[in-house]
């Protein structure tokens, strides 16, 4: 497969890894019970759909690579998800508003691959994970609503939420060479289509939670060049500890 | 007075007929205390008893072992939920319940206050605590108490699951390298008296026990199922090839049972009473997670009640 191809799998893989281990760290230090519940049943849903890709990835790459080998055995470098996705879980409501973000982009990405057929394999991974990111979003959304509509303090909290994660959102709409191998693959739409698609569905919600859009205009990019946060390698040193430590063992 | 007389007894025959004592039924008060402190403390267990496992997830060595060990832990969750959810027929809240355990005046099973050091504690939790779970689970399908039974049975569907999955640990690294053999021995030997400890104390000083037994909330009695737990274990670790730390761990021709060495009740009063190694963690990680949600559940009920308002505003004009 070309490496155009072989990208896109490790950037749906690892946003759905790397944000799946985000939300299990919130796992017993929930709000509330149901919350603990949801915010698992969240990362199981993006765990399955990384699981998915990276095998795909590793099947289609020719290297005998597995999901494990590609998740436990690359740095941070080598990684392609958004910057979004790795940053630190913050408090309750950055870590929905950040899920709202990704939500949104997320559900848009998946309706174009589940309904193309140029990829068949990326069609029913995405199919199925179109479903589950129905469910993810309406629960990011519900939640944004709530807290800006609230009281003061979560309205407050939720506002600085969205200043703060807005500038890694222009992100997951950079235009490059992947971007157009999907666009001209018919896999994707063009990532303007897709942007104008994204911010027209969170500007309903966020009216109707009552928040404001930042206005900032410039926005931080780089993970899908292997150019992450400082945050990313901390989360790896944790997730792949095991791995390093006995290179080679099965568990 | 007459009436309650009429009352008890009414109550009596439908637990000697075993028949369920439903919510609205009429019980006798004990009936009622000894059923909220049991079930409250149960659901506690559950939620306390994420935080050993949940240390874990985010380390688990392969992606289907992170997914297992997440949908695990979950379930952990989704049993207090339904235990809360028994209590609270009994005419008490969640909030007063976790009140309760906040405040240190709440008891929760003991063996969540020992440490996860390694991967195979992953291993031995699910293999000897959700099976030692098991064991004391099982009866208390057919407890009295219907909700109680009824939450009971939904929850033991899912701890067979967490024992194999626990198992499944431990027979991967007793397959695996030396180094991993080692670990799964080294929390066979932290795990297995405090596993043993979770049936509570011997029948001869167990507090609560027979008057439960009698309103048939308790089948069977402590030892028993610690026997049957040993029985059942013994045969497990063989096949692991791993060594239950134990030297007096004998076959019984004469009972058909094993014999097994004393238990240091001292470290479980020690425990129990809050000075085990890890009680205050556990804890203050609880009162933390609750207190850094209190603006969140107070967000969610200030916008609850601001819908209710527009609602009644809508039909009101309409
Ligand atoms: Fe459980
Ligand atoms: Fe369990």
């Amino acid at each position: 497969m070309n490496s155009e191809n072989h990208q896109l799998l490790l950037r749906l893989g690892d946003d759905a890894l790397i944000l799946s281990q985000r939300l299990s760290e919130w796992c017993g230090h929930g709000p509330a019970l149901e919350e603990d519940i949801a915010l698992s049943n969240i990362a199981l849903d993006l765990l399955g759909q990384a699981r998915s890709f990276l095998t795909l990835a590793g099947a289609r790459e020719g290297l005998n690579r597995t999901e494990d080998d590609l998740a436990y055995l690359r740095s941070d470098r080598e990684f392609r998800n958004a910057l979004l996705v790795e940053l630190p879980n913050g408090h309750f409501g950055d870590t929905i508003m950040r899920q709202f973000l990704f939500d949104q982009f997320a559900l848009l990405r998946y309706e174009c691959l589940a309904a193309q057929r140029f990829d068949l394999d990326v069609a029913a991974i995405s199919a199925k994970a179109l479903k589950e990111t129905k469910y993810h979003a309406e629960h990011s959304a519900k939640w944004v609503i709530r807290l800006g509509d609230g009281t003061d303090e979560s309205h407050e909290k939720i506002q600085e939420s969205l200043n703060t994660l807005w500038v890694y959102t222009g992100e997951l709409f950079e235009p490059d060479t992947v971007t157009s191998y999907c666009t001209n693959n018919g896999l994707i739409s063009d990532p303007d289509q897709l942007k104008s698609q994204w911010l027209e569905s969170i500007n309903l919600v966020l009216e109707e939670a009552t928040l404001s859009l930042p206005s900032s205009e410039w926005m931080q990019c780089g993970g899908r060049n292997g150019i992450h946060t400082e945050h990313l390698s901390y989360l790896l040193a944790e997730m792949q500890v095991l791995q390093h430590k006995y290179p080679g063992a099965k568990w | 007075m007459v009436q309650e007389m009429d009352l008890l007894k009414r109550f009596d025959a439908y637990i000697d007929s075993d028949q369920k004592i439903e919510a609205k039924d009429w019980m006798p008060d004990a009936y009622r205390k000894t059923l909220i402190r049991q079930i409250s403390q149960h659901a506690h267990s559950e939620i306390i008893g994420m935080l050993p496992e949940g240390n874990w997830i985010t380390r688990a060595p392969s992606l289907q072992r992170k997914a297992i060990l997440l949908a695990k832990v979950q379930d952990e969750a989704g049993h207090g939920l339904y235990l809360y959810s028994a209590a609270e027929t009994l005419g008490v809240n969640r909030e007063e319940l976790l009140d309760a355990l906040h405040k240190g005046k709440a008891k929760y099973s003991s063996i969540f206050n020992y440490p996860t050091l390694t991967w195979a504690d992953m291993g031995a939790i699910g293999w000897l605590v959700d099976g030692a779970a098991i064991m004391n689970q099982v009866p208390l399908c057919k407890c009295s108490y219907g909700p109680y039974a009824r939450a009971m049975v939904r929850v033991c569907k899912e701890e067979s699951f967490h024992q194999r999955q626990g198992f499944q640990i431990m027979l991967n690294l007793c397959n695996g390298t030396k180094e991993q053999k080692e670990m799964a021995q080294d929390a066979l030997n932290r795990w297995w008296w405090p596993s043993l400890m979770m049936f509570g104390p011997n029948d001869e000083s167990s507090m609560h026990s027979a008057q439960s037994m009698k309103w048939k909330i308790k089948r069977f009695s402590n030892d028993e199922l610690r026997q049957r737990f040993v029985d059942m274990s013994v045969p497990q670790a063989e096949l692991l090839g791993l060594t239950i730390p134990d030297e007096q761990l004998k076959w019984n021709e004469a009972t058909g049972h094993y014999d097994f060495g004393p238990i240091d009740w001292s470290e479980f009063e020690a425990v129990v009473s809050g000075n085990g190694p890890c009680n205050r963690e556990r804890l203050a990680t609880r009162v933390k997670a609750h207190e850094n949600g209190e603006w969140v559940r107070a967000a969610a009920a200030a916008h609850a009640a601001k819908v209710a308002k527009r609602k009644s505003l809508k039909t009101d004009a309409a």
